[in-house]
């Protein structure tokens, strides 16, 4: 093998599955590009935060990069556009992102000639520029974590520019099976990689990366162990680590890594470490030194329900449908349409849906994994045993059934990572994730109702003291202007008195 | 014998005596306890409980052993927690039946202008001066229905939230 070995000094993951990876179906071709779509549909919320604002009208034409949505606030990230064409509609449009209602969305009808604004392909000279400039630059990117959290990366970086920070770590382990994509970008653009991996630790100001990969992807180790002898950069080290759902997660590789446990409640920005993944390091080269903004992304569409599974590359905002149709259509029995991986995706009902930024996966099934009926717990501690983040289940379980939030808060629910372990190995088919994601919305729900009633408090408080205060001052006023009549004597009321009437007189 | 029965005569005079200036002297704990109370219930202000907001509530359910049934906002919910809270074996039902959250609305054409919802919102979530239009800032209403009375030309309504 040429250049650096891959290392193996690990951490301890506890829990976990080894889960058949059936990627192998979608990684026998190499990276598909899609041709351009006739439509393509922006959501303007394709990332946490607060959704881009509009800039753009119904009918103005557009380029290939240009910004057509910005973040009001803080947090968030800017929408381009994939393609040059004419605003057609902003309006809602089913999508599949993490509410599964129709969002508003901004739709392009293509020209077809693809041009792209003046200003690029300019690469920049990042080296010479300060770390914060760096920054900036990538928060006009509108790149967001591809993991599938799409977490804006620009504002994950200036947050962590703030923490004492030793390891910056590429997460190149896929979350679950089916899922390929990151696979085949460490093997087709290793060097891009490594060049944003490389940006990354010149913008943190670090000098120690490691790219980890897990160890089902020997092609995939090839292609970067030989891209990272050919940039010779001392701070990068590849680490190989075991095929265990969910490796993947930002928390358990961390652990994985450098055998430091992320806190409850907490980030690994706490320990000292910064976790990424390989394709947001892709897309920050793509954004720097291509002068490409995230206007596309690689995705599988995969699973028995496709006539040929894939990777295609794909523009934001091109219709499922199409993605589909290119991989040989639907076979015939394709029955559900699910989006991201089998453990965490979102079943859909309708293939109009746009690709958007966090899209790592289509799959088109069959049949979803049979479920007995639901009966009761056992008390096996069989989830305890898988859980990879040594929460207790079956006890969360039992409180969340109680609807008993001190008790759900100090067994840690809000730490569950909800990778699907525990329903996995359950013997009474309890859906526990589910449980559990809905007790978690119950007690957000309940935070911001305490928030509010605190609020309401308040102000009923301080327009109290407001009122007294008033009725305290009108009491001051009146007994002052008694003093002050009582010490003018009765000769000067008289007097008042005689002007006041002659005044009413005239 | 008389020695052991000496000993413990003074040991609980003592104690006595200890726990009764404890009592007197040492501020006593129930301004704590309707805090705990006051943090229990929803806050709304809304008066329907019969007391002019959810604090003078708190204090005469821990002074007054008012029922701890009259919080409709709060629903059954509230009352059970309060149960459990004052250690309360049974629970009755709500009064009256729970309100659904909701919150005030102005109808801008209508208003006239007299502040008189402004002044008896009790969270100071409406907004508007004398012969200028009024609005209620929905992120504070609580939904309390207090602005609806005094309203001379009925143009506020509650809408669900």
């Amino acid at each position: 093998m040429a250049g650096p070995a891959a290392t193996y000094d690990l951490g301890k993951l506890h829990g976990g599955l080894r889960l058949a990876a059936r990627k192998s179906e979608s990684t026998g071709l190499p990276i598909q590009s899609l041709p351009l779509p006739r439509q393509l549909i922006l959501p303007i919320d394709q990332h946490v935060g607060d959704p881009a604002q509009p800039l753009v009208g119904i009918g103005e034409r557009v380029l290939k990069g240009q910004v057509l949505a910005e973040p009001p606030g803080t947090l968030g990230a800017p929408v381009h556009a994939p393609s040059s064409g004419e605003v057609v509609a902003i309006e809602p449009w089913p999508v599949a992102g993490r509410h599964g209602d129709p969002a508003p969305c901004i739709v392009i009808e293509c020209d077809g000639e693809d041009r792209a604004m003046e200003s690029w392909e300019e690469p920049i000279p990042y080296a010479e520029l300060p770390g914060d400039t760096v920054l900036q630059k990538i928060l006009q990117g509108g790149i967001v974590g591809l993991g599938g959290a799409v977490y804006p990366t620009a504002q994950k970086l200036m947050q962590a520019v703030s923490c004492d920070l030793d390891y910056l770590i590429l997460n190149g382990a896929e979350w679950g099976p089916y899922i390929s994509c990151d696979d085949m970008l460490m093997r087709e653009r290793a060097h891009d990689i490594v060049s944003g991996a490389r940006i990354l630790l010149h913008a943190l100001q670090l000098d120690c990366a490691y790219i980890v990969v897990e160890s089902d992807k020997p092609e995939a180790i090839r292609q970067l162990a030989a891209a990272m002898t050919d940039a010779g950069d001392e701070r990068l080290t590849l680490k190989q680590i075991p095929t265990i759902y969910p490796s993947g997660g930002e928390d358990q590789l961390v652990q994985l890594v450098t055998n430091r446990e992320v806190p409850s409640g907490g980030l690994p920005t706490d320990i000292g470490c910064l976790v990424q993944n390989v394709g947001t390091a892709a897309a920050i080269h793509d954004w720097l030194q291509a002068g490409e903004p995230l206007i596309s992304r690689i995705t599988t569409i995969t699973g028995d329900g496709i006539a040929n599974p894939m990777n295609v590359r794909a523009r934001i905002g091109t219709p499922l449908a199409e993605i589909a149709e290119f991989a040989g259509g639907y076979t015939e029995d394709a029955r559900h349409l699910v989006i991201g991986g089998p453990m965490t995706g979102k079943s859909v009902s309708n293939d109009r849906v746009p690709l958007v930024k966090a899209t790592n996966c289509i799959l088109v099934m069959s049949a979803l994994p049979a479920n007995g009926p639901e009966l009761p717990c056992i008390r096996c501690g069989e989830c305890a045993a898988v859980c990879p983040v040594q929460l207790l289940p079956q006890q969360i379980f039992w409180y969340a059934c109680a609807d008993d939030e001190a008790q759900l808060r100090e067994y840690g629910l809000i730490d569950c990572i909800e990778c699907g372990c525990c329903d996995l190995v359950c013997p009474s088919h309890i859906p526990l994730t589910y449980d559990f994601r809905m007790a978690k919305a119950r007690i957000r729900e309940l935070a911001d109702e305490k928030a509010r009633a605190e609020r309401a408090r308040r102000r009923f408080e301080a327009r109290n003291e407001r009122r007294q205060r008033e009725q305290s001052e009108r009491e001051a006023e009146l007994a002052r202007q008694k003093a002050e009549a009582r010490q003018a004597g009765p000769d000067a009321i008289a007097e008042i008195l005689k002007r006041k009437r002659r005044e009413d007189g005239d | 014998m008389w020695i052991a029965i000496l000993t413990l005569t003074v040991i609980a005079l003592i104690a006595g005596l200890g726990l009764g200036f404890a009592a007197r002297k040492l501020p006593s704990n129930s301004s704590e306890l309707v805090e705990r109370v006051n943090d229990l219930l929803p806050q709304t202000q809304c008066a329907q409980c019969g007391y002019p907001g959810c604090r003078p509530y708190a204090a005469a359910i821990v002074e007054d052993g008012e029922a701890i049934n009259l919080c409709p906002p709060g629903g059954n919910d509230t009352v059970r927690r309060l149960a459990d809270l004052l250690g309360r074996d049974e629970i009755p039902p709500l009064a009256t039946g729970p309100a659904a959250p909701a919150v005030a609305v102005i109808d801008e054409s209508l208003c006239i202008g007299c502040t008189y919802c402004r002044a008896a919102c009790p969270v100071d979530a409406i907004v508007g001066a004398h012969q200028l239009m009024h609005t209620v800032i929905e992120t504070e209403c609580t939904g309390c229905e207090l602005c609806l009375a005094p309203c001379p030309v009925d143009c506020i309504t509650m809408r669900g939230s």
